[in-house]
């Protein structure tokens, strides 16, 4: 029996894994070879999915990009002994782009069938569960905390110190929430995780629960992605069978019950307090804070509220201990970052490495530069409230820090490249536009403001009073900036004044008003 | 999926199995808006009267989420994504051309009933702009032609 992948991640199935997999079970029926059909999630070589592996005594071997048609000829090419093929990729784990990562949130991805919990576990998994269970709380906390692990959903806040406020928190009842609302255009992280290898999140948050003493968690996962809806229940079942999720979590005791919320197209609800608002039944209005929903939370309870790739990360801390993840990195930054390259590029795909890494190796050694051939003008870091940045500053680390020092944000690591033909000030009207339409309407800066914003960059775009107006969009910058109550108006300006402080020539503004 | 009409005994039953949890209203809706293709106005009352909620907060937190629609769609949904991975690979382009292709804008439904569009911010398909997602499926390097060609093999089939 050989075994073929043809994986089953959304990108893969956006350019026909379906069509791919059905003709693999067909062909071989046809030919009575005796195959089994393993629908992995992605390696993230996205520009070569659908990418098809066959298992062999020398490894797995890649061929991509496959379509149906293919199919035929790879059997009659013997590709399930490695036969060469034009669409032939070698060994999947010598491919440049995998090779010269550091796959550690990531390492079962693509590799393991993301709904098989004995293959979770015959790849290491559970084993972070296993040896949190015989500590007490705050060891757990004390290893996350020895991590450095910050919060990978943009903030970076560390996840130690939120756990330890959760912890000494009073509560008849605590909660884990998972944040997978990833909204951001350019990352896709969280989806691959979760359509990917679902259990590992499912683990970090059993091990979150244990750490503070919370019995129940939610992830509250957007509508866009019905695949990793459908990975995550299936994966929530076999957990539950198996004994790691519910009430005596293998035989210790224990109890945590899991539960995934859609959310339904509102952005601002990757806000943690308006995702909690969301989850309670209502409109997703940003709640002030404090109090902070570590102390009062979910249904007023203390809350954990963690992006998915920081929970993800929990396991492989508790495996190995916080002080091999906390080697990989640089600076306050410590471990590994998801880095999703997307938009104009022609190697697109998921690359994890430690903290430190330039962006112009990440544009142009794993990118391999635009797709469209022409120059790449600006790469917009950290989704629609991260500023673009230009070529000058392409050597910058991916470091918070680093990035802070510019003007610019690392957020959840989503990079999206724009080649010369990109008009910067109709990136930054749309920048309002987004913050207007999706505006949670509570505080006058970002519900006002960025409607405003969208009408002072159309006069400047018509060469209307062009210099009154850029002051004026400068002043109503510097109010969504210091007034409003969360990151969606006071992170507009970012992509706004990054674009106009950069390409001032795109704004019809004289040079001079550059970082004015 | 259902249209222009509604049944209330499906809804009723949707609310009474899904009422008691915590936080129950999102589940509802989306039960709800899954079984009918919308959020029916004549269910507020009910729904609001289950939850022990006023029509106004019910009302209010279906307006508050794009995705919840109180009007019957197509039979088919497109969602075309316009977040700037997208636009970097041309999602103005194939806008404008899906846009001229169906005959409708966003928010309307074509006039043999068979599809609605509706603008989306990001399908998390960055590595494959332009993305758009039809119902539950997800096409990736959507060219215009490409475009014509999905549509064309999804028109008539029922998902």
């Amino acid at each position: 029996m050989v075994k073929v992948y043809v994986p089953r991640d959304s990108c893969a199935l956006s350019l026909g894994a379906e069509a791919v997999a059905s003709a693999v079970t067909r062909i071989a029926g046809q030919r009575g070879l005796d195959v089994s059909l393993v629908r992995n999630g992605s390696r993230g070589l996205y520009w070569l999915e659908p990418m098809v592996e066959v298992e062999t005594p020398q490894g797995r071997i890649a061929f991509g990009p496959v379509t149906a048609q293919d199919v035929e000829s790879l059997f009659d090419q013997d590709f399930l002994s490695g036969g060469q093929h034009a669409l032939s990729l070698g060994l999947t784990e010598e491919i440049p782009f995998l090779k010269n990562q550091e796959r550690l949130t990531f390492a079962r991805v693509g590799i393991t069938d993301p709904v098989s919990l004995e293959d979770y576990v015959a790849h290491e998994g559970y084993q972070g569960l296993r040896n949190a269970l015989v500590m007490a709380p705050a060891q757990i906390v004390d290893e996350v905390t020895e991590s450095g692990l910050r919060g990978r959903g943009g903030a970076a806040f560390p996840t130690g110190i939120k756990w330890r406020t959760v912890l000494g928190a009073e509560g008849d009842q605590k909660y884990i929430v998972c944040n997978a609302d990833e909204g951001d255009s350019g990352t896709f992280s969280d989806r691959m995780i979760m359509e990917g290898d679902p259990f590992v999140l499912i683990e970090g948050m059993t091990i979150a629960g244990l750490a503070v003493g919370a019995t129940k968690g939610y992830i509250y996962l957007r509508f866009e992605y019905p695949h990793a809806e459908r990975n995550l229940n299936a994966a929530i079942r076999a957990a539950e069978a198996g004994g790691f999720l519910g009430d005596n979590i293998q035989g210790s005791g224990k109890t945590f019950h899991l539960e995934v919320r859609i959310g339904a197209g509102a952005y601002v609800c990757g806000e943690e307090t308006s995702l909690l608002e969301s989850l309670e039944g209502r409109r997703g209005l940003v709640r002030f804070k404090p109090p902070l929903p570590a102390i009062k939370g979910l249904f007023g309870k203390p809350t954990v509220i963690n992006n998915v790739i920081s929970l993800a990360s929990v396991p492989i801390i508790l495996a190995k201990g916080g002080s091999y993840y906390k080697d990989f990195g640089m600076g306050r930054s410590r471990g590994t970052l998801p880095i999703q390259l997307a938009g104009n590029l022609k190697q697109t795909g998921l690359v994890e490495r430690a903290f430190g890494v330039t962006l112009r190796e990440i544009l142009y050694d794993y990118g391999g530069g635009s797709q469209s051939g022409r120059p790449i003008k600006a790469v917009q870091v950290g989704g629609p409230l991260g500023a673009y940045v230009p070529e000058s500053q392409f050597d910058t680390p991916l470091d918070y820090e680093a990035f802070a020092a510019l003007w610019a944000v690392l957020g959840h690591g989503g990079v999206v490249a724009f080649d010369d033909s990109v008009d910067m000030s109709k990136m930054a009207r749309y920048g309002m536009e987004f913050c207007a339409t999706e505006s949670c309407g509570k505080c006058t800066p970002c519900r006002i403001g960025s409607t405003r914003g969208v009408e002072v960059i159309d006069h400047i775009r018509e060469g209307k009073n062009v210099s009154e107006n850029l002051k004026l969009l400068r002043d109503l910058s510097d109010t969504m900036l210091a007034g409003s109550l969360c990151a969606l108006g006071g992170m507009t300006p970012y992509p706004v004044l990054s674009a106009l402080n950069h390409f001032p020539e795109d704004f019809g503004a004289p040079a001079d008003n550059a970082s004015a | 999926m259902k249209h222009d009409d509604w049944d209330s005994k499906e809804i009723e039953a949707v609310i009474e199995a899904l009422k008691d949890q915590p936080g129950a209203l999102l589940p509802i809706l989306h039960a709800i808006q899954d079984q009918q293709g919308f959020v029916p106005p004549e269910s507020v009352p009910v729904i609001a009267e289950a939850l022990n909620l006023t029509r106004a907060e019910v009302h209010g937190v279906i307006t508050f989420y794009h995705y919840f629609r109180q009007t019957p769609p197509g039979r088919k949904t497109i969602h075309l994504c316009r977040a700037e991975s997208c636009q970097s690979m041309g999602s103005d382009v194939l806008e404008a051309h899906a846009k001229a292709s169906l005959g409708i804008d966003y928010h309307e439904n074509t006039k043999d009933g068979e599809f609605s569009l509706e603008p989306v911010y990001c399908l998390g398909n960055c590595a494959c702009s332009p993305a758009i997602m039809i119902d539950k499926e997800i096409f990736g390097r959507v060219t215009p032609e490409r475009f014509d060609a999905i549509v064309e093999e999804v028109r008539g089939t029922h998902g």
